[in-house]
C-alpha cells in the first residue's frame, strides 16, 4: 500500500471542519516552554547514497572480531534460511497488523511462537512477545503484584545473581507503582543464591521471588529449593531463563513442587543477530490462573461461523485501546519481526537441534575455561555447574587486558568490576557453538602473551 | 426496555444496591449494563476484607469486547464476593439482579444508600 500524505487542501479542510486555525493550535495543551521550536542539533538530511556510504564505513570500523562476550546477548549461528524466509514480503513487518484477523498467516506464526515458548518454559500461556528481556522481567514483576492480591507488601526479592541491568529496568518501571525490588546476596564460593539470605525473609510478606537460571554468572541455581521457598512463603515465583538452555535444563514450569508461576527472558539467542542493544525480543509465559494478568497481545485459535479453524487476538479487553489508563499494561505491541525470525529458527532447528546448540555451547565454554585458567594469574571464580558462561578472576585489572585483546581483534569478555566491585578483577566469558578449538586457542595464546608481557 | 426492580437503589454508573436485613449492601450491575457489555467471560473479584472509598473500583467485569469497573457506591468494607461468578460469569447476563450479584459491602455509615438513585430516577437516566 503506498503511503499518501495529506495534501494542503485536505489539511485545510480537516482543520476547518473542527474549527481550528492551524496545526500548531492542536498542540496548545503542551506548555510553550516544553515545545522545541527548532532542531538545530539534528543534522540536515543526507541522500540514500551518502547514508549508505557512511553506514558501510562505520560498520567496517567494527571489523569482525572474535566475540567471547555474553552477559545477556549471545552469538549463535543463524542459518541463512531464517532471515531469507523472515524477510519475504508475506512476513516482513515490524508489527502485528491493526486489523489482525485479516492477516491469518501472521497470527498463525505468533500462535506457533506462543506454543513453542509454552513448550520450552513448561507453562500454560504465552503472549506474543515484549520488547526485550529486561522489560519482560519488569512486566513479570507488575503482573505478579497484580495477581497476588493477598500480598500487601508489593515487595519483590531477587535471588542472588540476576542480570543487574534487568533488575535496574524492573526497578525503574515498577518503583513508580510503589513496588520495591531487593537484591539478596549470593554465595561467594558458588556464585549462586544464598539460602541463608532467603531464610532471613521467611514468614514475611513477600509478593514474588525472582530467580535466574542459568544466573548472570552462568552458574546453575538450585531452582527447586528456591521455588519451594517462594511457595512455602506464599510468594509467586518468577523464573528468568535463557531459552537456549531450556533445551537441556528443566523448564521453569517444573521447578520445585509447584513450578514457577511466571517465566520470562531474552529471546535474542533464538536466531536474532547481535546488534548494539537490539532490536531483540522478550518472552513471557505463565500458569493459566494468571492468564488475565498477562500484558500485551495473545493469539488464540478458534473456529469461525462455518466451523473452520482460524486465529484471532484474544483477551483484548484489558488492553489500552479499550481500557485506556486502566489497561493491564502500557505494552501495546510486540517485536513481531524478531519473533518471526525466532519462530523460523526454532522450527528449523527443532528440539534436537536446539539441544545440540546448547550442549555444544556448554562444552565450548568448558574448553575456554580450561584454556584460560591454564594461564598463570587466571583462575575460575566459582565452583559448581554452569551453562555457557563463567567468571574468571585475574591478577591485575581487567580493562587493560581487554584493550590489548581488542587490538588483536578479540572481544575477551564482559568486565564485572562496575557491577560487582567485591569480585575484584573479574571477567565474565562466554563461548557458544560458534567458537572453534582454534578460536579458543587463539584467545588463550593472546591472553597468555599479554599477561606475560605486562607488569603485575 | 430493561427491567429496573423497585426494591433497591442505583447509581448513574449502572450498579444496583440492595440493603439486606443484616445492614450489608448487596451490589451488582443492572440489566441495562449487562446488555451493553455483551456476554461476560470473566469477573475479577476483590479480596473480602478490603475497605473501599466511594467511587473506588471494586471489581472488573470483562466481556469479549470490553472490560468495565464496578465502582463502590459508598464507603465500606467488602464482606463477601459471589464465588459462583468465577466459574460462571454468565450469571451476570442471565440474572443480573439475582444470582449474578457481585459482592456484599458493609457500609461505613448508615443511611448512605438513601442518597443513591431510586428505581424511577435510574429509569430516567436510561431514557435521557
Amino acid at each position: 500500500m503506498p503511503f499518501s500524505p495529506h495534501t494542503d487542501e485536505e489539511i485545510r479542510s480537516m482543520l476547518a471542519a473542527i474549527g481550528v486555525a492551524g496545526i500548531d493550535d492542536l498542540f496548545d495543551e503542551i506548555p510553550a516552554k516544553l515545545r522545541v521550536r527548532s532542531l538545530d542539533a539534528v543534522p540536515e538530511q543526507v541522500s540514500e547514497m551518502e547514508i549508505s556510504r557512511i553506514m558501510h564505513e562505520r560498520a567496517a570500523r567494527d571489523g569482525q572480531p572474535l566475540c567471547f562476550i555474553g552477559a545477556g546477548a549471545y552469538e549463535h549461528h543463524i542459518p541463512a534460511a531464517i532471515w531469507e524466509i523472515a524477510t519475504r514480503g508475506e512476513y516482513y513487518s515490524a508489527y502485528t497488523p491493526y486489523q489482525a484477523e485479516a492477516s491469518q498467516g501472521t497470527l498463525q506464526l505468533i500462535y506457533e511462537f506462543q506454543t513453542m515458548m509454552c513448550g520450552l518454559t513448561g507453562l500454560d500461556v504465552s503472549n506474543a512477545s515484549l520488547y526485550e528481556g529486561a522489560s519482560a522481567l519488569a512486566e513479570a514483576v507488575l503482573m505478579a503484584v497484580r495477581a497476588h492480591r493477598k500480598s500487601r507488601s508489593r515487595r519483590v526479592l531477587v535471588a542472588g545473581a540476576v542480570n543487574p541491568r534487568y533488575v535496574q529496568v524492573a526497578r525503574t518501571i515498577a518503583s513508580a507503582q510503589g513496588i520495591t525490588i531487593e537484591t539478596l546476596p549470593f554465595d561467594p564460593e558458588r556464585g549462586t543464591a544464598l539460602m541463608d539470605a532467603l531464610e532471613r525473609n521467611s514468614g514475611q510478606d513477600v509478593t514474588a521471588l525472582v530467580v535466574q537460571q542459568p544466573n548472570y554468572f552462568g552458574q546453575l541455581e538450585d531452582v527447586d529449593a528456591l521455588a519451594d521457598w517462594a511457595h512455602a512463603n506464599s510468594a509467586l515465583l518468577i523464573g528468568v531463563a535463557n531459552p537456549t538452555s531450556l533445551a537441556l535444563l528443566r523448564p521453569p514450569g517444573d521447578w520445585g513442587v509447584q513450578g514457577a508461576d511466571i517465566a520470562c527472558g531474552e529471546g535474542q539467542p533464538l536466531g536474532v543477530p547481535l546488534a548494539s542493544g537490539g532490536p531483540y525480543f522478550g518472552f513471557l509465559t505463565c500458569r493459566e490462573a494468571l492468564m488475565r494478568q498477562m500484558p500485551g497481545r495473545i493469539v488464540g485459535r478458534t473456529v469461525d461461523l462455518n466451523n473452520r479453524p482460524g486465529f484471532t487476538l484474544t483477551l483484548q479487553a484489558r488492553e489500552q485501546h479499550i481500557r485506556r489508563s486502566k489497561a493491564t499494561s502500557n505494552i501495546c505491541t510486540n517485536q513481531g519481526l524478531m519473533v518471526t525470525g525466532a519462530t523460523i529458527y526454532l522450527s528449523l532447528l527443532g528440539p534436537e537441534g536446539l539441544a545440540r546448540v546448547a550442549a555444544s555451547s556448554h562444552a565450548r565454554t568448558n574448553d575456554l575455561v580450561a584454556a584460560l585458567t591454564a594461564i598463570p594469574g587466571v583462575r575460575l571464580r566459582f565452583d559448581g555447574p554452569r551453562f555457557h558462561e563463567a567468571v574468571l578472576t585475574l591478577d591485575r585489572p581487567v580493562r587493560g587486558l581487554l584493550e590489548g585483546l581488542a587490538a588483536r581483534n578479540i572481544l575477551g569478555g564482559h568486565e564485572l568490576s562496575a557491577e560487582y566491585p567485591d569480585l575484584g578483577n573479574a571477567l565474565l566469558v562466554c563461548a557458544t557453538e560458534t567458537k572453534s578449538s582454534h578460536d579458543i586457542g587463539n584467545y588463550a595464546a593472546a591472553l597468555r602473551e599479554l599477561m606475560a608481557g605486562g607488569r603485575h | 426496555m430493561s427491567d429496573v426492580p423497585r426494591d433497591r437503589r442505583y447509581t448513574e454508573s449502572h450498579e444496583w444496591i440492595e440493603m439486606l436485613a443484616d445492614g450489608t449492601a448487596r451490589i451488582g450491575i443492572t440489566d441495562h449494563a449487562q446488555e451493553a457489555m455483551g456476554e461476560l467471560v470473566f469477573v475479577d473479584l476483590p479480596e473480602a476484607g478490603r475497605t473501599v472509598k466511594r467511587g473506588e473500583s471494586l471489581a472488573v467485569v470483562e466481556s469479549v469486547k470490553a472490560a468495565s469497573d464496578i465502582y463502590a457506591p459508598m464507603d465500606g468494607e467488602i464482606v463477601e464476593t459471589n464465588g459462583r461468578l468465577t466459574a460462571s460469569p454468565e450469571l451476570v447476563n442471565s440474572a443480573p439482579f439475582g444470582d449474578g450479584w457481585i459482592l456484599r459491602l458493609r457500609p461505613a455509615r448508615k443511611g448512605d444508600a438513601d442518597q443513591l438513585l431510586d428505581a424511577a430516577a435510574y429509569q430516567r437516566t436510561l431514557e435521557s
